[in-house]
């Protein structure tokens, strides 16, 4: 577990009271947001506690559930070097506000949620699909998308 | 047409700009990748890398596999450095399952992932110094790397994609023999370095070509989320085998390469001596491995009964027969494991359901996020400059399109 940012936790609940919701994980603090309160928590971590680096943004299918997408969000302090995760729920036809605008570096990894989900980020500086073919059907990685089969246009 | 003439033209409409594709097939791009690059004249005006020509759908592929079966698929990403990444993943299941590797697997592990070190940090001695014009240094890394590849296949049976590193442990014991060419190699190498030294060490050539090219700042290495090599000679000792020490890091005594020039020079040399960090571990760990003991956990729920068991005993029967044909379950959960590799942090996210086979398998890797910074890195240089940025940051494109 990486506790090098013990308090973390604590000074988030001061800043966003019951808007942020612990969550058991083995390897670092993790936290759960609501989509709205995602960037305030996003600005508040890069701005007030310099998390400078977004290490990854990844997406996770849970199909049968809705909101059906989670969004994770690993982010790193260098100087403590600290590691956090904050994980948001999107519906299928919700639109994740981009975070290119506090760490360019989110520019390719959500792209690649994009490309392989489906999950659009708006205010995203170059959304389009960054692995597969431009005229793709489908999304690969989510749940319902069979893993063979031939290809029928 | 005389040269006065051309240049004449090329003044008359100085906002006109030309397209150009820098591969997917070019000797310089170390593999497929496709750079767009915008041109005015000689100066590059944007560089845009276009990647995905090697996406082979390694986290889907991932999520129909068993935990073990996986491990192989690791191995394709970052094939300079298969063992990196075999760690990686290994270890953040482990801590899923929260089994207790022996120390003796730890160091043997630990040995490993430096000897894959240095021989992807000697392909990219070689083909980097080969992109700037220096040809003969590539087919002596290369030749020595060899050795390296050796020693893998004599561990794991192949001197590529090993998959030797297993979930609790290792799939095999060290053959015999194996610490006299461990200690064979550790007195070579220093006479290797020296001689490759000759031929880039205060080269004006070389120098020339690297010396404030392809800058990254830390500002921005921070930004576009840069790590390992890259950061590090941006002036800020990140380096995870210190920071958060795993497989038995904290054991060994070594140093972590700084420079502060944040260009192609520094970058350089951060992985230049970052080959002698490697050794000194590889040193220190072929002592602490004892010729024999335990090379893999004694939990028989994960790791594969002993060969000779399995003839002999009903219960080591049962054991091998559930884990071949099913694997075995890890508690429903997230985690993210990081390790050092020769690029910089190599992740994985996995997030399990309880079942034998990961619910979602995703790989951190290094070179996709590094590779981002390609357009601050060209933009306002020259065409031949890019070849340097490239070499410099030290991509892979089996990391990058995965």
């Amino acid at each position: 577990m990486n506790q090098n940012d013990p308090d973390i936790m604590a000074r988030l609940h001061d800043q966003f009271a019951d808007k942020i919701e612990d969550v058991n994980a083995v390897d670092q603090p993790t936290l759960m947001v609501a989509l709205d309160d995602l960037i305030p928590v996003l600005t508040f971590l890069k701005t007030q506690e310099n998390y400078a680096m977004c290490l990854d943004v990844l997406a996770v299918d849970y199909l049968p559930s809705r909101p059906r997408f989670e969004l994770v969000y690993h982010l790193y302090q260098p100087w403590k070097r600290a590691r956090i995760r904050v994980k948001t729920r999107v519906a299928i036809d919700q639109s994740v506000p981009t975070v290119t605008t506090l760490w360019p570096g989110a520019n390719w990894p959500e792209r690649e949620a994009f490309d392989l989900f489906g999950i659009v980020f708006s205010g995203h500086p170059d959304l389009k699909r960054i692995y597969l073919p431009e005229d793709w059907d489908g999304h690969p990685l989510r749940k319902d998308y069979p893993l063979t089969g031939t290809r029928i246009d | 047409m005389a040269a006065d003439k051309l240049e004449s033209t090329q003044t008359v409409d100085p906002g006109q700009t030309m397209i150009i594709n820098l591969g997917p097939q070019h000797p310089s791009t170390h593999g497929v990748l496709r750079v767009r690059l915008e041109l005015d004249g000689e100066r590059v005006v944007h560089a845009e890398p276009v990647v995905g020509y090697l996406h082979t759908g390694f986290e889907k592929t991932a999520e129909n596999l068993t935990y073990q079966q996986c491990n192989t698929i690791t191995d394709r990403l970052d094939y300079l450095a298969p063992m990196t990444n075999n760690l990686a993943y290994v270890l953040a299941v482990e801590k899923l399952l929260g089994v207790e590797v022996p120390k003796r697997a730890q160091y043997i592990r630990v040995l490993f992932a430096e000897l894959t070190r240095v021989a992807s940090h000697l392909v990219w001695l070689g083909t980097h110094v080969m992109d700037l014009g220096a040809m003969s240094l590539f087919f002596y890394t290369m030749r020595e790397r060899e050795v390296i590849l050796d020693l893998i296949e004599d561990a794991a049976g192949v001197r590529m994609n090993p998959s030797y590193f297993r979930i609790g442990g290792l799939a095999y014991d060290l053959p015999a023999g194996f610490h006299e060419k461990v200690h064979e190699f550790v007195k070579d190498f220093p006479r290797w370095m020296k001689s490759y030294r000759h031929l880039f060490e205060g080269n004006p050539l070389i120098n020339e070509r690297l010396e404030g090219i392809a800058t990254i700042t830390q500002e921005q290495a921070l930004a576009w989320s840069v790590t390992g090599p890259n950061l590090r000679a941006t002036g800020l000792p990140i380096d995870l085998r210190k920071d958060e020490p795993y497989s038995s890091y904290e054991d060994f005594d070594f140093d972590v390469p700084v420079r502060t020039g944040a260009d192609a020079y520094a970058r350089f040399w951060v992985r230049v001596d970052e080959i002698y960090e490697a050794m000194k571990i590889i040193e220190q760990a072929i002592d602490k491995i004892t010729p024999t003991g335990p090379y893999t956990s004694s939990d028989r729920k994960i790791s594969l009964p002993p060969r000779d068991e399995i003839y002999g005993n009903m219960e080591a029967l049962i054991h091998q027969f559930k884990l071949v044909t099913q694997g075995f379950v890890v508690p429903a959960g997230e985690v993210y494991q990081a390790v050092e590799g020769p690029r910089g942090e190599m992740g994985f996210y996995i997030v399990s359901d309880g079942g034998t086979k990961p619910y979602r398998w995703r790989a951190r890797t290094p070179s996709f996020y590094n590779l981002q910074t390609m357009p601050l890195m060209c933009k306002d240089g020259l065409v031949a400059d890019v070849i340097t940025a490239i070499g410099s940051i030290d991509i892979m494109l089996g990391d990058v399109d995965k």
